[in-house]
């Protein structure tokens, strides 16, 4: 049975989908210009389980175990649910940590880039350009032969573990569990941690959202990859939705506030800005596959991308503990080194991992 | 005329339509390619018919061939 998700009507309904999802989200309690961001969600959770401490910014947000779970349930119907596993696990792990590191010095990962484009963000405009920037660079590796190997075939248990992983997080979300007076689990009181859509509306969107987007293979940087590296328009095509619709909705709710300075969640340090995502679309390039995506192939047991998603929260954690992350008044005092050793990390792996397979 | 074989299973995203795009820029007329995973075979259907070749897609076990010929 052909797959209409994965056909160019299918992907642009599906990007529609999530940018209308995303700005109702918003409107029902996500922070402004962050109806979902994979990036500050999962560092959000990093926060809520303790990894870090900075107060404002600790929640166990649901779309992103809903956008598994979603995957997960999609891929098993469809049977794609394939483990697999064994393409350089541990550099996949420290991509996943320095894409973090990127993504929190521009305070975005590319779907948030896109929304905050559709709230009238104008920094969100470094943010794509650096974001294009950093996919180009990758390509410039995927030509020259950078393959990070084949993954292999794993047991059928194996896959199970990150959806289960998941699942615990969001039965903590909802018993709200404390482990020891004050926490974790920690749930902000203030700030965009404290700011979150009712629990059931949050893990709906993420499984609607999380199935859909396993189905049509939907993936922000291979859009933008794809076009460069072999002009096709078909990935970018669900992007174009994402944004056109968001901006729809966002103008219909009265959640778009043009400009630059006072920006929900955002500064104006426009090198930063440019530089941060730049680093994280190299990052996401090297792995294969923007967070989202990284997300949904991990609900197909793709253990790769789990590892990858793991490293992202690690990565959460060590930028708000070593003052890496932004905030917005500003980079931290350490994100510009963050920066420079995440730069220096990919251009290694990017030079030395070449594709020593014969096609 | 001989068939280009391209072995593109257990690699992720964009290897196998990297290599196929390879195989295609090469020269290559007939080209079979090996993959064990529906993204990746709609994702070498797509290039393959880009660059106006036609396919077939045959299953044999886990493994998934695409047969790319130019039109």
């Amino acid at each position: 049975m052909k797959n209409i998700f994965s056909t160019r009507a299918g992907i642009i309904v599906v990007g529609a989908v999530i940018g209308i999802g995303a700005a109702l989200l918003q409107y029902f309690g996500n922070p402004p210009n962050m109806g979902i961001c994979v990036a500050c969600f999962e560092r959000d959770i990093a926060g809520a389980l303790g990894f870090h401490r900075a107060d404002v910014v600790q929640y166990l947000r649901p779309e992103i175990m809903g956008l598994v779970l979603g995957a997960v349930v999609a891929a098993l119907i469809a049977g794609e649910y394939k483990p697999r596993g064994g393409s350089s696990p541990l550099i996949r792990f420290f991509l996943g940590i320095f894409a973090m590191m990127g993504a929190l010095v521009f305070l975005g990962c590319p779907w948030r880039t896109l929304l905050r484009l559709a709230g009238g963000d104008g920094n969100a405009i470094l943010g794509i350009a650096g974001l294009i920037v950093g996919i180009f660079i990758g390509v410039l590796f995927l030509k020259n032969g950078y393959s990070l190997g084949r993954s292999h075939a794993q047991r059928k248990a194996s896959g199970w573990v990150f959806p289960a992983l998941m699942l615990c997080l969001f039965l903590l979300l909802v018993f709200q569990v404390s482990f020891t007076p004050g926490g974790p689990i920690f749930f902000s009181a203030k700030g965009p941690g404290s700011q979150h859509a009712p629990i059931l509306f949050s893990i709906a969107a993420g499984l609607i959202i999380g199935a859909i987007a396993q189905r049509s293979r939907f993936c922000t940087m291979g859009a933008f990859r794809d076009v460069i590296l072999i002009k096709d328009f078909h990935l970018i095509s669900g992007v174009a939705a994402l944004l056109v619709f968001a901006f729809v909705t966002n103008m219909v709710l009265g959640q778009f506030k043009p400009g630059f300075e006072g920006q929900p969640v955002a500064h104006t340090q426009h090198i930063w800005n440019f530089l941060g995502m730049a680093l994280s679309g190299l990052a996401f390039v090297l792995a294969g596959g923007c967070p989202g995506r990284q997300l949904f192939l991990s609900g197909e047991g793709d253990m790769d991308a789990a590892i990858f998603a793991i490293g992202m929260i690690v990565g959460a954690g060590i930028a708000h503990n070593f003052a890496m992350a932004s905030s917005p008044k500003g980079i931290g005092a350490f994100g510009p080194a963050a920066v420079i050793v995440g730069f220096l990390f990919c251009l290694i792996i990017g030079l030395t991992q070449r594709d020593k397979i014969s096609a | 005329m001989s068939t280009k074989k391209v072995d593109a299973r257990g690699l992720s995203c964009p290897q196998p339509v990297v290599l196929t795009d390879r195989a295609i820029a090469e020269g290559s007329t007939d080209i079979e390619i090996l993959v064990d995973n529906e993204v990746s075979c709609e994702n070498v259907q797509r290039i393959s018919h880009k660059r106006g070749f036609k396919t077939q897609v045959r299953h044999e076990g886990s493994d998934i061939i695409v047969t790319a010929t130019k039109s």
